[in-house]
């Protein structure tokens, strides 16, 4: 089975995080590590590995020189290669933009599974393994808390918007597993050394057939008009518990109209 | 004006509030129509006309139930390019924002998820979301083809505004099974006494502090005081103090409540 796992580099979630000028997410000013939620996926493509001797895990990211990051991270924890698509005209891409990459990428690798987290840890949209089924023209079965896979279709749980719902579709598919589906092992130093001799491909617009004017800003379909900083909290109003506190708290929530 | 589509989040007809705000943000852009999938659109009437759907368009097949998320792109796409509207409104959830994304590919337009505000603008609809864990407030708008634009609860305060809603049978064609992914089973989740998390005006929630199960029921004593949904943190939620399905946070249920009391819980919202 060919796995493909769609990581991304995303700026520390724990870090002060900025907007450039043009409205795009400001990579340079912090430090940026493979996204939290897309270790999940790496967990679930290495398990299934366990099971499977055929499978064949490899990594794919969009992003500048130092997404190669986020693919050794992924690479240290197991699997096998990884694709690294990188191209000046690609910054500034909306989902659409991103969407197109990636699932041109898969097609060019081939693939029966197509794994992803459920949202990147930055732009926060969960609609990109969406958008790679539409794209691929393939099942997509995401938001999954677990999964199996079995005669040729993965099963899994998904905490829908009002329902829990057990759902199945065929493969190929392209899959997306949420926090809650398994925790992510931490890279061994036998890991580390070893998956800085695992390959990395890397891949511009022209490989993958993608015109400059259909990612970047020229292809994005939305436009960020203003980015403003909340001003930072100010001290807030502390009630001394001296066994009245729960009073203090109602009269100060009373004041503000809060009930 | 315009139709503006709003899909309904129904549980076999019974409308969820976060529709209700929808209908109230559509009105500021131009005539709300609602868009109703599978059995039950009579009993979704009255409310949907209550606050202000001119028209609702019924899409009652058992595909809708069947399989996930497509069948709702294949009935909302093909009914934006039969009414033309000049925006469409969906509830930013899993199933929402999916169904949103897939429309807009196939209608060639732009996104916005996740917003917390959307007003009429020169340029069609503008659109405002928090980012970065709130630290950032964004104005966005879209650019290309029809707004799709999904909307988190709590953007807006319902406000009715009856209107005596058309009702328009809408055939669809469905597209191949073969790439559609079954629904094995459905378990809707329960709904207690307490408002819906993700709706709720005011959350109390519980974490670490807490300090153990048999705590919460002062965190639930709050709640019902206040007429609260109670929310407990993930480290509450993984030490077993209280189910998944309270978990507030980017990796549980995000919550957009209008006041929120945490308890023992320390760090980022």
């Amino acid at each position: 089975m060919k796995i493909v796992v769609c990581v991304k580099h995303v700026p520390d979630a724990t870090a002060d995080r900025t907007f450039t000028e043009d409205g795009t997410t400001d990579r340079a000013s912090v430090d940026s590590l493979l996204s939290e939620l897309d270790e999940y996926a790496v967990e679930q493509a290495l398990r299934l590995a366990e099971s499977d001797a055929d499978a064949e895990i490899s990594y794919l990211t969009v992003g500048p020189d130092d997404a190669r990051d986020a693919l050794r991270k992924a690479l240290a924890m197991g699997g096998d290669a990884s694709i690294h698509v990188s191209d000046e005209d690609i910054e500034g891409s909306d989902a659409f933009g991103t969407s197109l990459v990636l699932a041109k990428a898969i097609e060019r690798h081939g693939f029966d599974l197509v794994l992803c987290g459920m949202a990147s840890t930055d732009g926060t949209m969960g609609v990109l393994p969406a958008l790679l089924a539409e794209r691929l023209g393939v099942p997509a079965v995401t938001h999954l808390e677990d999964l199996a896979i079995e005669d040729g279709s993965v099963t899994g749980r998904r905490e829908g918007d009002g329902a829990t719902v057990r759902i199945q579709g065929a493969l190929p598919a392209v899959v997306s597993v949420t926090d809650r589906s398994g925790d992510a092992r931490y890279p061994s130093f036998k890991g580390i050394m070893a998956a800085k001799k695992k390959p990395v491909e890397t891949l511009g617009l022209a490989d993958l057939g993608i015109a400059a004017a259909q990612v970047g800003p020229a292809g994005a379909r939305s436009a960020v008009d203003t980015a403003t900083r909340r001003p930072p909290r100010t001290k807030g109003e502390i009630v001394a518990d001296e066994g009245t506190g729960g009073i203090g708290l109602a009269a100060f929530l009373t004041t503000k109209k809060f009930i | 004006m315009a139709e503006i589509l709003v899909l309904v989040d129904h549980v076999d007809g019974a409308v969820r509030k976060p529709t209700l705000e929808l209908l109230t943000l559509a009105r500021r852009l131009g005539e709300p129509s609602a868009v109703f999938l599978g059995p039950g659109a009579d009993r979704a009437t009255e409310v949907l006309g209550r606050y202000g759907a001119q028209k609702i368009h019924v899409v009652d097949a058992p595909e809708v139930d069947e399989y996930l998320v497509t069948p709702a792109v294949d009935a909302l796409t093909q009914i934006a390019e039969r009414t033309r509207p000049a925006a469409i409104l969906l509830p930013s959830g899993p199933d929402g924002k999916e169904i949103a994304a897939r429309v807009a590919l196939r209608l060639g337009s732009g996104l916005i998820t996740d917003a917390v505000d959307v007003t009429a603008g020169p340029d069609g609809p503008v659109t405002e979301q928090s980012a970065f864990a709130a630290t950032y407030q964004v104005t966005a708008h879209v650019t290309q083809g029809v707004p799709v634009i999904t909307v988190k609860p709590n953007a807006a305060a319902p406000e009715a505004a009856p209107a005596e809603p058309v009702i328009e049978k809408q055939d669809i064609a469905f597209g191949p099974t073969e790439h559609a992914v079954r629904v094995l089973s459905r378990t809707p989740r329960e709904r207690g006494d307490r408002p819906e998390l993700t709706e709720a005006d005011i959350v109390v929630s519980g974490g670490r502090g807490v300090n153990g199960a048999e705590n919460f029921a002062l965190i639930e004593r709050v709640a019902d005081a206040l007429g609260a949904a109670v929310g407990a943190s993930r480290a509450a939620v993984d030490a077993g103090w209280y189910p998944h399905r309270h978990q507030v946070g980017q990796t549980g249920t995000q919550v957009s409540p209008q006041l929120y009391l945490a308890a023992g819980i320390s760090g980022a919202i």
